[in-house]
């Protein structure tokens, strides 16, 4: 780029620049380094002095002898370098005169699905590299399919040194057709082929002299003109999820967001969600003055013509054509984490600007991502694509991802799973479609509520949740918590782990996923005990945290009571009453708590039992006392 | 308005974090170095929240050698209604006179990386904002919008979520913080059309003018006040100069220009063929995985 003679018009011209995000993807040695490289290097994105290094490091760690190695622009991190090989996702930048790109770069590697679908997410066309010696192999195909799956429509197919081929125009038309019947096969309709050499440049900026067979663009070319998804996010119902109340003062309430998609202006009906209330726009602000209008795309401000609530979390949408709220879906989860999909257990799930808790139900299918086939599954482990169903502890506003032929719906329609532990983000999703089970499953209406059973009874329901490693002393305890609670007349039930382990869970044995499903259920008969106002007392190890909260998270506030009978390992196992510690150190019980599985204690129990300190009837007391003073 | 520029949509897209930030964490804070990236950063926050004030303070982590022009910037900019600035200075460096002439790269570990540090835990915020960008320099190519540090304020590579569409997990464990970067899409080109696009003010040391300097290792040197040392043999020389990255003026190199606005400052970035950071004596220390080691021993 030379200086421009009349700066004033060509900045102007600058300004109104497009954005354009493309994914490049291809195989380890299909040479996409080298490609970005020089399209950086071509785009004069590459200063002198990082073309010094450049040619430093291509004699240090370079591949190509003597020669330049424009993969070693865009190789970054040391372990990597060393390795040889990309292994997150990069991002780049670089602009023409019409467009500036961003770029994220993912690797070709097998175990690596995970950046590729990060990498996808936020792309609007993706770029597949083959090599033209191999043509398209397994990983072209699952990058597409990859691709595909995260919404994105337009597809580059860049077939890479042209060179070694001798520009050979059968050995691209054999590769172009092979892709044309794949492309057929998985539904992608918007494609290109591209002959190139990211070595020697050819038909990366400017059309190459050693393919005159070629008639179509280059990558640039093609890059710089090909249709965006802007006018179709713009054409869209409107959608903005609320992500900060902005209240200053008692004058001005504001609804801050990101519109997702279509447009909003003064005086537009609009209903938000889930609450389902309509009003009024009264103002679009910004810091630049009131607009007019605003479209998708825009992060601005709104004010209603109403006073009607209105939280982060909650969506504006077009009052005619408002979207759906569910908490049952079925959806396309890819795993992304070590630690597999544990069904049941609850996971927080983030979309849009809400967030609540989630649990997957054991896949129906596992993806393979290289044939397409379905595997039947009963999780899903790092890398792994399923599709199953998921309940949500209250209704989310969504839309389909996938949407009907235009652009993907990803602010409504995308999500993240969330580890409740370590905070790790372990997955993302797609949602396909709310389930009709919960739609026409709605909750009936009681003429006599729990409040009703609880006067009648002339107390206030509660679960006392006992918790504790095998042989603490929790149905000990509990046990002598009844019989007081009953000699006060009070009206309880004692649900014990081995006696509901003989009936309603005699289906379940003692793997992570069964033991979660056992809390679930006994959760579930406590919250309906105490919903007909009884005092529930339950003994059971629940030695999951994520567990315990997703059993308060089913009651009222205040009352869930989690009691910890904290007993060492080494006291619980000098007692061994029933003799399980011998076994399971004998190795015929697996999965034990304490010796080969995990128990994780309460971090803040409402009440704490010290075993070594307190004897069982002293304990009870102490339980009975803090249950009573209540209010 | 019916199409977005790359501006509109960088712009969009930065405010879109800073408000996720502000919505979900305890007590954000923003690092404000008074550089031109901390300028379009605090814009961008001004317009995010806006008609509220900046519902967090700004930081500024001083090393005592900043030059003469950027301290009456922040100066400037503190004195703007609405704006709260903490300025911080490890008592240690402070104590034992740590500068850039004696102490090479223990100057900007103690200064800048453990003055960070010092300031974060001193005030407890959980989530500094950044100005830094992924164009900048390799390494920081692959770093995360919100990046996770552990309770020791290291940056483990290997732990760092992924980051689908626009949805950022924010959650974290008590101790463990995050630095969040809403400039990290923006090229340095993008900064100065906004600059220019949005008149932005900033530290006249960007401009060109004749300024009293010392050739020093390849590098143009200004001698902003009298602490600056000069080695035998070395002259104050005028020259017409302007800087690309601001710093602790001993570190930070200047390059001859004529670029008087912003207009020739960007008509001259698009002929010359210089990164930034080549300006920057504090890359260079370690080879080329210098930046990369920093970050995980806490660096911004």
């Amino acid at each position: 780029m030379n200086r421009p003679a009349d700066i004033k018009t060509w900045l102007a011209a600058r300004e109104s620049k497009e954005l354009l995000r493309f994914i490049t993807c291809g195989s380890v040695d299909d040479g996409k380094s080298t490609l970005l490289g020089r399209l950086l290097y071509e785009t004069r994105q590459v200063a002198d002095d990082q073309l010094a290094a450049l040619a430093d490091d291509s004699r240090r760690f370079g591949t190509q002898g003597e020669g330049v190695d424009f993969a070693l622009l865009v190789d970054g991190l040391s372990a990597e370098r060393e390795q040889g090989i990309t292994i997150d996702v990069a991002y780049r930048y670089f602009a023409s005169d019409k467009r500036k790109f961003i770029v994220a770069d993912t690797p070709g590697h097998e175990q690596y699905t995970r950046n590729m679908v990060t990498g996808a997410s936020t792309a609007d066309l993706a770029v597949l590299l083959v090599d033209a010696r191999k043509g398209v192999l397994t990983q072209t195909r699952r990058h597409a399919y990859l691709a595909q799956l995260l919404g994105i429509r337009r597809f580059v197919l860049a077939v890479n040194k042209m060179d070694l081929v001798d520009y050979d125009q059968g050995a691209f038309d054999a590769i172009a057709a092979e892709f044309r019947a794949f492309a057929g096969e998985i539904g992608i309709a918007d494609w290109i082929a591209i002959p190139v050499s990211g070595l020697n440049g050819d038909n990366i900026v400017e059309a190459s002299l050693r393919t005159g067979w070629y008639a179509g663009p280059s990558l640039l070319e093609h890059l710089d003109t090909v249709t965006l998804d802007h006018s179709a996010d713009v054409a869209r119902p409107l959608r903005m999820a609320v992500q900060w109340v902005n209240r200053p003062n008692q004058d001005f309430r504001g609804f801050a967001g990101e519109i997702a998609s279509g447009s909003v202006a003064p005086g537009d009906e609009v209903r938000v969600l889930p609450s389902g209330r309509t009003t009024r726009i009264d103002r679009v602000v910004t810091a630049d003055g009131e607009l007019p209008s605003a479209i998708a795309g825009q992060s601005v401000t709104l004010t209603f013509a109403d006073e009607i609530d209105c939280s982060r979390g909650d969506v504006i949408a077009a009052a005619g054509d408002p979207p759906e709220s569910a908490d049952q879906f079925e959806a396309t989860i890819v795993w992304m984490a070590d630690e597999p999909l544990l069904p049941g257990r609850g996971y927080w799930l983030k979309i849009g600007t809400q967030t609540v808790t989630a649990t997957v139900q054991e896949p129906k299918y596992e993806i393979n991502v290289n044939t397409l086939d379905r595997l039947a599954a009963t999780t899903l482990e790092l890398n792994a694509i399923g599709v199953a169903e998921l309940a949500t502890d209250r209704e989310i506003v969504f839309e389909p991802y996938a949407g009907e032929g235009t652009s993907p719906n990803r602010v409504l329609g995308g999500f993240i799973l969330i580890d409740k532990m370590s905070n790790a983000t372990v997955a993302c999703g797609m949602l396909h479609f709310a389930l009709r089970r919960a739609h026409n499953i709605h909750r009936q209406h009681l003429d006599v509520g729990r409040e009703t059973h609880a006067a009648l009874k002339g107390q206030k329901p509660a679960v006392l949740w006992f918790t504790g490693l095998s042989g603490a002393g929790k149905s000990t305890i509990a046990n002598i918590v009844e019989r007081k609670l009953a000699a006060r007349g009070r009206h309880t039930f004692l649900l014990d782990g081995d006696n509901v382990r003989h009936g309603l869970n005699r289906d379940l044995g003692f793997t992570e996923a069964d033991r979660i499903e056992n809390i679930r259920r006994v959760g579930e008969v406590a919250r309906l005990m105490a919903d007909a106002g009884l005092i529930v007392l339950t003994a059971f190890i629940s030695p999951f945290r994520a567990e315990r909260e997703m059993v308060r998270k089913m009651l009222p506030d205040g009352e869930f009571i989690e009691i910890f009978v904290d007993t060492p390992l080494a006291e619980a196992e000098q007692r061994d009453a029933k003799g399980l510690y011998a076994k399971a150190r004998a190795g015929e019980l697996k999965n034990f708590t304490g010796i080969d599985s995990p128990y994780e204690a309460p971090a803040a129990p409402e009440i704490r039992i010290d075993t070594t300190v307190l004897n069982a009837e002293e304990a009870a007391d102490l339980i009975v006392a803090r249950l009573l003073e209540r209010r | 308005m019916t199409r977005l520029s790359h501006l509109d949509r960088l712009e969009a897209e930065s405010i879109f974090i800073l408000r996720e930030t502000v919505a979900e964490v305890a007590k954000p804070v923003m690092l404000y170095s008074m550089g031109k990236d901390s300028a379009v950063m605090l814009h961008l926050a001004r317009k995010a929240f806006f008609p509220g004030a900046l519902p967090f303070p700004l930081l500024h982590v001083d090393t005592t050698w900043k030059f003469k022009a950027m301290y009456a910037a922040r100066d400037k900019v503190a004195a703007e209604p609405g704006t709260e600035l903490i300025v911080y200075k490890n008592p240690e460096a402070l104590d034992k006179g740590i500068n850039p002439f004696d102490h090479g790269p223990l100057h900007t570990d103690m200064w800048k990386t453990e003055g960070l540090k010092q300031a974060l835990d001193l005030y407890g915020f959980d989530a500094a904002f950044g100005g830094a960008r992924r164009d900048e320099e390799k390494s920081r190519a692959k770093e995360r919008v919100f990046s996770f540090r552990d309770r020791n304020h290291r940056w483990d590579p290997k732990r760092q979520r992924p980051e689908l569409w626009s949805l950022y997990n924010v959650r974290k464990n008590k101790g463990e913080s995050l630095r969040v970067f809403p400039l990290s899409n923006w090229t340095e080109l993008d900064v100065w059309e906004y600059i220019l696009r949005e008149g932005i003010e900033v530290v006249p040391l960007y401009f060109a003018a004749e300024r009293p300097t010392v050739e020093r290792d390849g590098l143009i040197l200004m001698v902003d006040d009298e602490r600056m040392r000069l080695a035998p043999g070395e002259e104050v020389v005028s020259r017409k100069v302007r800087f690309r990255t601001l710093g602790c003026y001993p570190l930070s190199g200047a390059v001859e220009s004529d670029a008087g606005s912003v207009e020739e400052i960007i008509a001259e970035m698009l002929a010359s063929g210089t990164s930034e950071r080549q300006g920057r004596a504090i890359d260079r220390d370690g080879g080329s995985a210098s930046m990369e080691k920093k970050k995980q021993e806490g660096y911004f």
